[in-house]
């Protein structure tokens, strides 16, 4: 496992030169941009959390090659993406897809988000019934903190 | 012979460390023990204080019978990376962690006289106990004082992306962020095992709160630009697991800041504000974890070594679940005080805290899932930027529409419409200057106006505040001036922070919406265009560093006004590895960046560049240290600081 990671770092940074180049870019511009598109999206699969849009790596560089090819080929943007997928798995996606075993990863801020803000209005109702009238600071805890400020 | 005295008094501060946090977690009822305390920390702070400076001086001498040394330095290094390079790296950069640590326990031992001795005494401890673990971790996983026979005649040379102003800034600036809330955590534990918590316990903590909040916003910022500039490749925020892992206690700071504040004025929020205290600290923590164990790979991993990463996670397994134990044990004890009406400054300021809270969770979660999948059910996937836009997005942005209510508002029971009345002003503003911005640049994004608007309004939002409680327009301009410089600290601070926040989201959007690229290549003579700035390519010039060889490309450059500069682009080969590096060259306009990448030289002459125009992208880490010196602003007023006299109420005007 180490020598894999130290085989990542060492193509991460072995080869410094620019991301996209001027010879990979498609002639036709909307194609480019949607190959720009898509290549943000796709990890580099040696990099350091890299998109291949902005890797240096020759592997990315292959990547973008590819993807560049699909899409001179007439493949939609989900058909490129599908295509790397197949072969390279998830974990080239840089955006998660949804699917069952990635629920949990989609619904977790939502949930914290609701489930909070459920336990603030039933606390708030709570305490709006059991006590009214309650002084803030007990006479004690006023003292001591007049004391300090004082001080 | 200092280095064996530095490994000599490491062990030293361990032993009394952990004596200290023995003594102190039994004997915390007796008000003798506290002196006791005192002592240790201060003593703790001199001999952790002393293995550092054994390590620096290895390093400034070149001194390579020092394993350390020889792995991360070289003679011919400039001083500056000499010294740094004791902390690029993971042995040393643990020793500057636990300096800190002590550093801080140190700081409470002597300011802290005021306190309850009990809770000194308990504080401390929890200090000491934390110090002993981490000095015991380096000790016995990653000594930094082991030596070489023989003595090796040249180092290895520090990593070269590490060599660089950043690493001397960077990680001394997040360490106190991250280190600093250990002493809320403390504070939380002592209050948990004592019993005793009140508005004055969170007097005491909100000084370290802000102290440790304003160093972790300038290491994060400080890292970000680090990044922006050194890798090379424009982007300033990765969602990198590393990144979140100072983020994360970021956020939950942020939020502790707040309801710590809903504890000092009204006595509300106890278990809340206890409850964040002790898992900003454990955020950090798993911060620390992440990045030391080896679990990710990233430039701050330095050495992946799986008996570090078990280390490391079962201390982490033990101060966290201890901690979540005694909180869930002694929590129902804690009394809950304070009522107010749901429009009000507390129930601002709970939002703030519900949002704030989301979001650490939605980030956390997406840096955990990838990890846990992949250990637990064998499927690997990424989680990368596009997800975290989108989630923590989705989180923020009802949280900046709601953010400039919140200083308006009244304590127990406020009136949301007078307040929207008084924010009028502010929202016209907001929606011109957006409008004005979006036809001067004829942009046509699809985010980006909502982005703006969200940007200004929190700015706007914020100066509204102070205009507000100064009265100006309802009142003459004298009074109103002699009213606004007489508004306490605390307000100013409050709404420089704000602002300073408006600022970083303007300068996100900005510097995302209106960005301009340019991949091309050039030979020298030939001219390419972006953004309205002419570059002149002039060649590129074979130079040597120190310790580096350098191909450097120049070009001149002409921005729209005519302002002519020389950019000096270059790439790089560090001797002693062979490691390539690209600096690239950042010329400032006004708020506005342009950057400029060399690329490699093709065969025919010509050479690759990459160009970015970034409009106002400065403002992101303007925004930051805004925010951060409103801290300091607040950290500044006596009135936060116990035991200070009281300072003389100016003109009458009401204080917070």
């Amino acid at each position: 496992m180490r020598w894999l990671v130290a085989l990542a770092l060492l193509l991460a940074l072995s080869a410094p030169a620019l991301a996209v180049r001027p010879d990979e870019m498609l002639a036709d511009p909307a194609l480019e941009a949607r190959a720009r598109e898509i290549s943000e999206g796709l990890r580099c699969l040696v990099c350091q959390n890299q998109s291949i849009d902005d890797s240096e790596a020759d592997l990315a560089r292959d990547l973008r090659l590819i993807v560049r090819e699909r899409l001179t080929a007439g493949d939609t943007d989900d058909q490129v993406r599908a295509f790397l997928v197949a072969r390279y798995g998830e974990y080239v996606l840089l955006n998660p897809v949804l699917a069952p075993h990635t629920i949990l990863l989609w619904i977790a801020g939502p949930v914290v988000l609701a489930g909070g803000a459920l336990v603030v209005l039933i606390a708030a109702r709570r305490k709006r019934k059991v006590a009214t009238g309650v002084s803030e600071l007990t006479a004690q805890e006023a003292e001591a903190l007049k004391e300090l400020e004082d001080k | 012979m200092s280095i064996e005295l530095g490994h000599f008094a490491l062990i030293l501060a361990f032993a009394i460390a952990a004596v200290s946090a023995v003594m102190g977690l039994i004997f915390w009822k007796r008000d003798a023990f506290a002196g006791y305390l005192q002592q240790g920390a201060l003593l703790q702070f001199l001999l952790v204080a002393a293995a550092f400076g054994a390590l620096i001086q290895a390093f400034v001498t070149s001194d390579f019978s020092l394993k350390l040394a020889y792995e991360h330095s070289h003679s011919l290094q400039p001083l500056i990376y000499k010294i740094t390079a004791v902390w690029g790296n993971h042995e040393g950069s643990m020793v500057l962690w636990v300096l800190i640590l002590v550093i801080m326990g140190a700081a409470v031992a002597a300011f802290g006289r005021n306190l309850p001795k009990d809770l000194l005494t308990l504080v401390l401890a929890m200090q000491s106990l934390l110090a002993a673990a981490f000095l015991g971790f380096t000790l016995f996983t990653s000594n930094p004082f082991l030596r070489l026979v023989p003595a090796p005649y040249e180092g290895m040379d520090l990593n070269p992306i590490l060599q660089d102003i950043g690493l001397a800034v960077h990680p001394p600036l997040l360490y106190t962020g991250y280190v600093g809330f250990s002493i809320c955590f403390s504070f939380a534990i002592a209050a948990l095992i004592s019993g005793k918590i009140d508005a004055a316990w969170a007097r005491w903590v909100r000084p370290w709160t802000l102290v440790s909040w304003c160093f972790l916003t300038l290491g994060i910022a400080m890292g970000s630009y680090w990044a922006y500039y050194e890798l090379g490749w424009g982007g300033w925020w990765f969602w990198d697991p590393v990144e979140n892992a100072s983020f994360m206690p970021w956020l939950a700071g942020t939020a502790l800041l707040h309801s710590a504040l809903v504890m000092e004025k009204r006595n509300a929020l106890k278990i809340w504000t206890i409850f964040l205290s002790i898992i900003t600290f454990s955020l950090s923590l798993l911060g620390t974890f992440m990045v030391r164990s080896g679990v990710l790979t990233s430039v701050h991993t330095f050495a992946s070594d799986p008996t570090r990463g078990m280390v490391i996670l079962a201390l982490l397994a033990a101060f966290i679940g201890g901690a979540f134990s005694l909180f869930a044990f002694r929590a129902s004890s804690l009394k809950v005080g304070g009522l107010f009406a749901p429009i009000s400054r507390e129930g601002a300021l709970i939002l703030n805290n519900l949002f704030l809270a989301s979001a650490t969770a939605a980030v956390l979660v997406g840096t955990l899932y990838p990890l846990l999948l992949d250990a637990l059910v064998g499927e690997t996937i990424s989680v990368g930027a596009p997800f975290f836009d989108l989630t923590f997005g989705a989180i923020m942005v009802p949280l900046l529409i709601v953010l400039p209510f919140g200083p308006f508002l009244s304590w127990k029971r406020g009136d949301l419409i007078a307040v929207t009345q008084r924010l009028a002003g502010a929202a016209g503003l907001t929606l011109f200057a957006t409008i004005l911005c979006f036809a001067l640049t004829g942009a046509s994004v699809s985010l980006a106006p909502l982005g703006l608007l969200l940007g200004f309004w929190v700015s706007f939002g914020a100066l509204a505040e102070l205009i507000d409680r100064a009265k100006f327009f309802r009142t003459d301009v004298v009074t109103s001036f002699r009213r606004l410089f007489g508004l306490p600290r605390t307000a100013w601070a409050t709404a420089i922070a704000h602002f300073g926040l408006g600022i970083t989201v303007i300068g996100i959007v900005a510097g995302s919406a209106w960005q301009e690229e340019l991949v091309t290549t050039i030979e020298p003579g030939q001219m390419a265009t972006i953004a309205g700035h002419e570059l002149i390519f002039q060649g590129i010039k074979h130079e040597e560093g120190p310790n580096y060889t350098s191909d450097a490309g120049e070009f001149f450059v002409r921005a729209p006004g005519g302002d002519v500069r020389t950019a000096v682009a270059e790439r790089r080969i560090y001797v002693a590895s062979g490691t390539p590096t690209t600096e690239a060259s950042i010329q400032t306009y006004g708020f506005s960046q342009l950057y400029i990448q060399l690329g490699e030289p093709q065969a025919d002459g010509k050479s690759v560049i990459r160009v970015w125009y970034k409009p106002y992208v400065t403002l992101i880490w303007l925004g930051c240290l805004v925010m951060a010196g409103a801290g300091f602003l607040s950290l500044s007023y006596r009135r936060l600081r116990i035991g200070a006299p009281k300072p003389a109420r100016a003109h009458g005007v009401p204080a917070e």
